[in-house]
């Protein structure tokens, strides 16, 4: 009876059902398990883009030291790193250079607007070389208001961010 | 039986309007007589504190008489946008009495050097201002660099003056090292023609650059480059220095430049 | 014409660009690198010298000249502070100096002081998150985590008068927003006190540090005429041993009735550069106290102003020395209420000249070393 199912002719649709059985008996607790070490350990790229910067600085200072929430900051390569902190305005100038910046991370990546700038502009929505806001060339995940944010807030926002990657199903 | 009751409502409602606007008048002039008090009293303590030059608005004054100097001023500022380029002779007039003398002195013997070709803008506590022609920049400068202590340039400003058809462009000299000198700050100003539709670095808007004599105007002079078009011939790299690499649009500091929504 | 005056600086021998042309490479340092902040630096190497550099700000560059043309003298205050968030009291001086010079009004004696105090506590702030940064840059992460904590200490107070944590827009035309609370002066004296003690243990472990000293010092070495001739300010300037600070040649506000000193160094290298800070951090600390004392006990804080104050027909340029040099305001009015042209001089832009200069013949690791002691702040540069 298998023996017939299985001719070379529906050989790969029976290994693509097998496939599929077998990505539904695993998703559950096997995704859980990738979401759980995607959560903890989130890697910002160094890129600073104005002047919101100096409170993401803050925040990893002793007083707030983001790092016990799994945010760890360190100056590695951008391969190596999952999430974008968007620190603030986004000039023309500087607006190509970013896209770049997340074109090169490897999936799965996060953003976060970080500051009023990167939201819609804040301060400067009538300046001439500002992006009213990121969301015309990153796609965002968690905004962060404030001008600056304190760093209570961004961690919230971290913290909302990884709430959002725990709900997500797992790639 | 009602209209009568209203009758006597209003004439109840007409009284107390009566009274109620005694009152209000009495409190109104009490008011008044309390707010030139302090007036009063304002001035007299500011005039005993010496204020510096400004003191023509009483504070607290009825609001319809500032109106008119509003419409008057408009007029008197068209003949001094013009002072830079005319010598104004009103104003040095009423200014000399009071002229600080070390300012003075050093600001006289460029104009004594270049006459008819430099003239003197302001001279202020500390803050000078001479206005040269566009052609005698490089020699002034050579001069102010060999005969005065002025040894670097702060900034470079550049302003838009479309009503002249003129670009002006500041230096603000500063001294280092000569310690009398230290508080001076030399404005050395000049204006160049402006171009309806520019063409930044082929079109009349040319000033020699002042890199040679003051090496510190480098990176200011390619601002002012972007930012009004005004081209430095002789400097070596009129290159952008803050805008995007492909911006097209007109130089963002011209008035005719406009950010979205003003 | 004269001759040409370019700096030019005695290179190693074999080192002229002419002789070694295909040998050099060219490097991209930023805008995404660590060491770079907010701007990118195009450096040519040969091995691992630098031959030419030319840094290529303006990626933070969001008009704010252009921006203060439309608003009036008191809805441009928080804008133009955001230049240098984290020294906002002192960005904002020069423009509220010249402000109250064209509109003509007088501040009160009590505003005088908060202000120099708010002024000195934010320098100090700055001075922090710059030190902090430089230390992390050259490998040396415990000097990040000292200066980054003790600064949330003055943070705290600044947050205690103002409001807020680091944008204040505290000063205005006239005064001081607000007036500094009540037992606010123990408390500075208490805090200011402590974090002077706190900086004075950065010496042993970052100052007096062998490997620190090794790295910095005869790197990146300025001459005391080149520091001259290129116009540069503040730390940089002081540290090539000219002796010109802004508190005391041209006082502002209550300055000529403080005992201010400053600091000056001789030697101009990178050591010299980063320790000038330090040392103003310490002098900063004296002047608090001092005005402190001398502060009138209670006052008027602020002169009120007519709404949308219009300043007279002229122009004013004025100076005040910041965390990193002179910050200059250059305002032309023409009697409305808006500025006629709002020119910003910073000093990370006077400093920036430095750089090409001072990297040249350098080795490409001491190039952090060279770039974070210029004091430079980028978004200032920029603005
Ligand atoms: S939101 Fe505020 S602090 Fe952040 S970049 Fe914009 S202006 Fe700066």
């Amino acid at each position: 009876m298998l023996k017939e199912l299985v001719t070379p002719q529906n050989a790969n649709v029976f290994v693509g059902k097998l496939g599929d059985i077998l990505y539904k008996a695993v998703d559950q607790p096997l995704g859980m398990a990738i979401n759980w070490g995607r959560m903890w350990s989130l890697w910002p790229v160094h890129i600073e883009t104005a002047c919101c910067s100096v409170e993401f600085g803050a925040a990893s200072s002793p007083r707030y030291d983001v790092e016990r929430f799994g945010i760890i900051e360190a100056f590695g390569s951008l391969r190596q790193c999952d999430l974008v902190v968007v620190q603030g305005t986004i000039t023309r100038k500087m607006a190509p250079r970013l896209r770049l910046v997340y074109d090169q991370m490897p999936e799965p990546k996060y953003v976060i607007a970080m500051g009023a700038c990167a939201i819609t502009g804040g301060l400067y929505f009538d300046s001439y070389n500002v992006l009213p806001g990121i969301d015309g060339i990153l796609p965002v995940d968690v905004y962060v208001p404030g001008c600056p944010p304190r760093p209570e807030t961004l961690i919230q926002g971290c913290m909302l961010l990884q709430e959002k990657i725990k709900r997500m199903k797992a790639r | 039986m009602s209209k009568s009751e209203k009758k006597v409502t209003s004439k109840d409602e007409d009284k107390k309007k009566s009274d109620e606007k005694a009152i209000g008048d009495a409190i109104i002039a009490a008011a008044n007589a309390r707010r030139e008090e302090l007036a009063k009293e304002a001035l007299a303590t500011r005039s005993n504190k010496t204020l510096p030059k400004v003191v023509k608005e009483k504070p607290k004054e009825e609001k319809p008489k500032e109106s008119k100097p509003k419409e008057e001023k408009p007029k008197e500022s068209k003949p001094k946008e013009e002072k830079p380029k005319a010598a104004p002779p009103s104003k040095t007039d009423t200014e000399e009495e009071s002229l600080p003398e070390f300012e003075k002195s050093f600001v006289d013997k460029i104009s004594s050097q270049f006459t008819g070709d430099v003239e003197v803008g302001y001279i202020k506590e500390n803050r000078t201002r001479v206005n040269v022609k566009k052609e005698k920049i490089l020699e002034v400068a050579q001069f102010i660099k060999d005969n005065l202590p002025f040894d670097h340039a702060e900034s470079v400003t550049g302003v838009d003056f479309p009503e002249d058809k003129e670009i002006g462009v500041v230096y603000h000299l500063g001294s280092y090292t000569d310690p009398t000198y230290s508080k001076q700050v030399l404005a050395l100003a000049t204006r160049v023609p402006r171009e309806e539709n520019p063409n930044p670095g082929n079109d009349s808007t040319k000033l020699p650059s002042l890199r040679d004599m003051f090496y510190s105007v480098e990176f200011h002079e390619r601002e002012v480059f972007e930012m009004l078009g005004v081209y430095f011939e002789s400097h070596p790299d009129n290159r952008r220095l803050l805008l995007p690499e492909d911006w097209a649009d007109l130089p963002p500091l011209r008035k005719d430049f406009r950010n979205k929504g003003r | 014409m004269a001759e040409q005056v370019i700096p030019t600086k005695k290179m190693p021998p074999g080192l002229q660009v002419e002789n070694v042309d295909d040998r050099i490479m060219t490097l991209n340092v930023g805008p995404q690198h660590p060491g770079s902040g907010h701007m990118r630096i195009i450096v040519k190497i040969d091995g691992d010298y630098i031959v030419d550099a030319d840094p290529d700000p303006g990626y933070v560059h969001r008009g704010e000249e252009k921006m203060a043309e439309s608003r009036n003298y008191i809805t441009n205050i928080p804008h133009l502070e955001r230049p240098v968030i984290h020294d906002s009291c002192n960005i904002l001086y020069p423009y509220v100096l010249g402000v109250e010079d064209l509109v003509g009004i007088e501040v009160p004696e009590r505003a005088k002081y908060v202000r120099v105090i708010a002024a000195e506590l934010n320098r100090c702030i700055y001075i922090q998150y710059w030190l902090a940064i430089y230390g992390i840059f050259l490998g040396h992460s415990t000097m990040f985590m000292w200066p980054a904590g003790d600064r949330e200490l003055l943070i705290d107070l600044m947050e205690k008068i103002t409001g807020a944590r680091v944008t204040h827009a505290y000063f205005i035309p006239g005064g001081v927003r607000n007036d500094v609370p009540a037992n606010f002066e123990d408390v500075c004296l208490r805090q200011v006190n402590y974090f002077e003690k706190r900086i004075k243990e950065y010496a042993d472990i970052f100052y007096d540090n062998p490997i620190l000293k090794a790295r910095t010092e005869d790197t990146g070495v300025l001459s005391r005429e080149d520091a001259i001739r290129l116009g540069t300010t503040g730390s940089v300037l002081r540290a090539s041993g000219v002796d010109y600070d802004l508190r005391i040649k041209e006082p502002y506000d209550v300055y000529d009735e403080l005992d201010v000193h400053t600091n000056v160094l001789k030697s101009g290298d990178s050591y010299a550069r980063s320790k000038i800070p330090w040392l103003d951090m310490l002098e900063s600390c004296n002047i608090i106290r001092q005005a402190l004392e001398k502060m009138p006990k209670s006052g008027s804080i602020r002169t009120k102003l007519k709404p949308n104050p219009k300043g007279r027909e002229d122009e004013v340029y004025r100076r005040v020395e910041s965390g990193r040099g002179s910050a200059g305001c250059h305002i032309i009015s023409r009697g409305k209420p808006e500025p006629y042209r709002l020119k910003l001089s910073v000093s990370s832009f006077r400093n920036l000249i430095a750089l090409p200069y001072l990297l040249k013949g350098e080795k490409l690791g001491n190039m952090p070393a060279v770039y974070w002691s210029l004091n430079y702040w980028p978004v200032e540069a920029d603005r």
